[in-house]
């Protein structure tokens, strides 16, 4: 399965047990990503988008098949070894934002170096913020923040590590334009300038062009678009 | 950054907050407060035992340090006065008015004056007649009372002649031949105090009344030996009953934590969703609750000692002749640990609970 992919998928399956049902989510997905790719995932509810973001998140196990993220085999890897992962290799965008409402904005960002162990002072960080237009608004907690505020926020939370893929899910479902625009021109920044490996989950068509790539998703499997077919990296 | 997420988690739940807090005081102000109640007693009875100025005390056969069963005969302090070296003896009456806390004594007021220097008058006179009375400060604050009033006590009637400076021997005190009288028990005594030409000879003579005959029967002992038998340790069932009180302590702490952190926990099924999505491991995330319990309990023991203090000012306030309490600094620390201790185990099935929590159900909970 080894072809230098940052993400490779092989046969993935995954099996939600719901009551006494067997229900699939993933019917054998192949997905190969390269450092770098701005990949842009589509497909109706349903389709298995999330429970792949999921699987190459970390956050949940798969059933069957392999996945490889960043060099390390996901299949085989304990919930401490998945948990090792999302401190260090990915770090998540979510639709709702998902601040911890009790903390700042500083405070959302810092508790993430601390979590993944980051001591280390990091200029460059700096940097990210004023590309993310939010060093004036640190200082106050989520419900102070407007949602592009509080997207982009929980964008320099997922950099802060510096993980070698971001995942975003419906990063602009619940912003309007402006602000979706806004967040999108960010990843998009933040894939040219930093080379961020980006994976975008989206039901917007105008969003999901902002990827180098766009794979569409349907009944658990990959339908279109599985192949490396995006632009070289830093393009 | 654990202790600011756990800090902001507390400040942002105020009312959760301050009631645990306040439930895990309550327990905690008990404790205080019953051990404030027996140290108290116990240091109140050995002050106004040590004013007395006797060097030995004899008691009636079968009588312990606490219980006065039976009476000896009045003569017995006349023959303690024919002893070698007994300079002084006094014999009085105790009769319980108001439970085991607050007793009468009587006494041969010119007598006792002579052993003890007298009693320290702050209004009134002593007694002008056969049921006259007089009380201290802390009796007279508790029921209203000042010279002239009457007062009723082992059944009887009583005119307040004078309220002395509290202290010694009791808080009331009345004429000896009228206690008798009313108690039935004319010419007869509870106990006798005797004062030594020198108090250096006081284990030569308490060994004489041990060894001789006629005196072993009585129970003596020196002052000295007398007031230190005033322990938490030798009043029987304390002990037990301190050690049930801080079980139902931990008991109330443990249900009180436990609650109040499942429901803490069940309120931020997303926010411990977000925690594992970032990387936040089982441990941290159970360090998170245990800490955010062991703050409340160290909050609850803080307000449980302001609260023994309130609990002091009311006894001292409202019945300061009845029961009396001390603050026990030495049981803060005590205090501290129980409550830690039941916050920690209240603390661990939601802990883990949140723990184990599954991250993509915890982020998907609305």
């Amino acid at each position: 399965m080894n072809s230098g992919g940052i993400i490779e998928t092989a046969g993935l399956r995954k099996v939600y047990r719901v009551g006494k049902v067997d229900v699939p989510a993933l019917r054998g997905v192949d997905l190969n990503v390269k450092a770098g790719e701005f990949l842009s995932i589509v497909g109706p509810s349903g389709s298995g988008k999330s429970t792949l973001f999921h699987i190459i998140g970390g956050l949940t196990p798969p059933t069957s098949g392999q996945v490889r993220v960043g060099g390390e085999d996901l299949a085989s890897m304990t919930e401490a070894g998945r948990t090792r992962l999302r401190k260090r290799t990915v770090g998540f965008v979510f639709q709702k934002f998902n601040l911890l409402p009790n903390l700042t904005a500083r405070d959302n960002i810092e508790i993430a170096r601390f979590i993944a162990g980051n001591r280390k002072h990091d200029a460059g960080f700096g940097e990210a913020l004023r590309l993310l237009g939010i060093e004036q608004r640190l200082d106050h907690k989520p419900n102070a923040l407007s949602g592009g505020e509080q997207q982009r926020v929980a964008i320099a939370r997922a950099i802060v590590n510096h993980p070698a893929i971001l995942l975003a899910d419906e990063p602009t479902g619940n912003l309007d334009t402006e602000n979706s625009k806004a967040v999108l021109e960010i990843l998009k920044d933040l894939n040219t300038r930093l080379g961020q490996t980006i994976l975008m989950i989206t039901h917007n068509p105008e969003a999901a062009a902002y990827g180098h790539r766009v794979v569409q998703m349907r009944d658990g499997k990959i339908v279109e678009g599985a192949g490396d077919q995006g632009p070289g990296v830093g393009e | 950054m654990t202790g600011k997420l756990v800090l902001e988690n507390l400040k942002n739940r105020p009312m959760r907050t301050l009631l645990s807090v306040l439930l895990i005081g309550v327990p905690v102000t008990l404790i205080l407060t019953l051990v404030g109640l027996s140290h108290g007693m116990l240091e109140d009875a050995q002050r106004r035992t040590r004013a007395v100025g006797a060097d030995i005390i004899v008691r009636p056969p079968g009588s312990n340090f606490l219980n006065l069963s039976g009476a000896m005969p009045e003569g017995i302090a006349g023959a303690l006065e024919k002893l070698p070296h007994v300079k002084l003896a006094v014999g009085v009456v105790n009769q319980q008015v108001q439970g085991v806390t607050l007793g009468v004594v009587g006494v041969d007021l010119k007598k006792f004056d002579e052993i003890s220097g007298g009693f320290h008058r702050l209004s009134g006179t002593t007694f002008q007649g056969p049921d006259d009375v007089m009380v201290d400060q802390y009796y007279a604050s508790e029921k209203g009372l000042k010279p002239g009033d009457y007062v009723t006590l082992a059944n009887h009637r009583w005119r307040v002649s004078g309220i002395f400076e509290g202290g010694k021997l009791a808080h009331i005190v009345a004429p000896i031949a009228r206690l008798q009288e009313l108690t039935s028990n004319v010419g007869k005594i509870s106990q006798a105090y005797v004062k030594l030409d020198n108090p250096a000879n006081t284990s030569a003579v308490v060994q004489y009344l041990k060894s001789d005959p006629g005196w072993s029967e009585y129970q003596t002992y020196s002052m000295k030996d007398f007031i230190a038998l005033y322990s938490v340790n030798n009043i029987p069932g304390l002990r037990q009953f301190v050690w049930v009180v801080i079980t139902i302590g931990v008991v109330i702490g443990f249900a009180v934590v436990c609650l109040s952190m499942y429901m803490a926990v069940l309120q931020r099924t997303r926010e411990i969703g977000i925690l594992k999505a970032l990387g936040a491991s089982d441990a941290f995330i159970l360090r998170v609750i245990v800490a955010e319990a062991l703050l409340m309990g160290v909050g609850g023991t803080i307000l449980g000692i302001v609260l023994s203090y309130g609990a002091w000012w009311l006894i001292r306030t409202l019945v300061p002749a009845s029961i009396q309490m001390v603050i026990v600094r030495e049981w803060w620390p005590i205090a501290l640990f129980i409550t830690l201790v039941g916050a920690g185990f209240g603390s661990l099935y939601p802990g883990l609970s949140a723990a184990r929590r599954d991250a993509i159900e915890a982020l998907a909970y609305e």
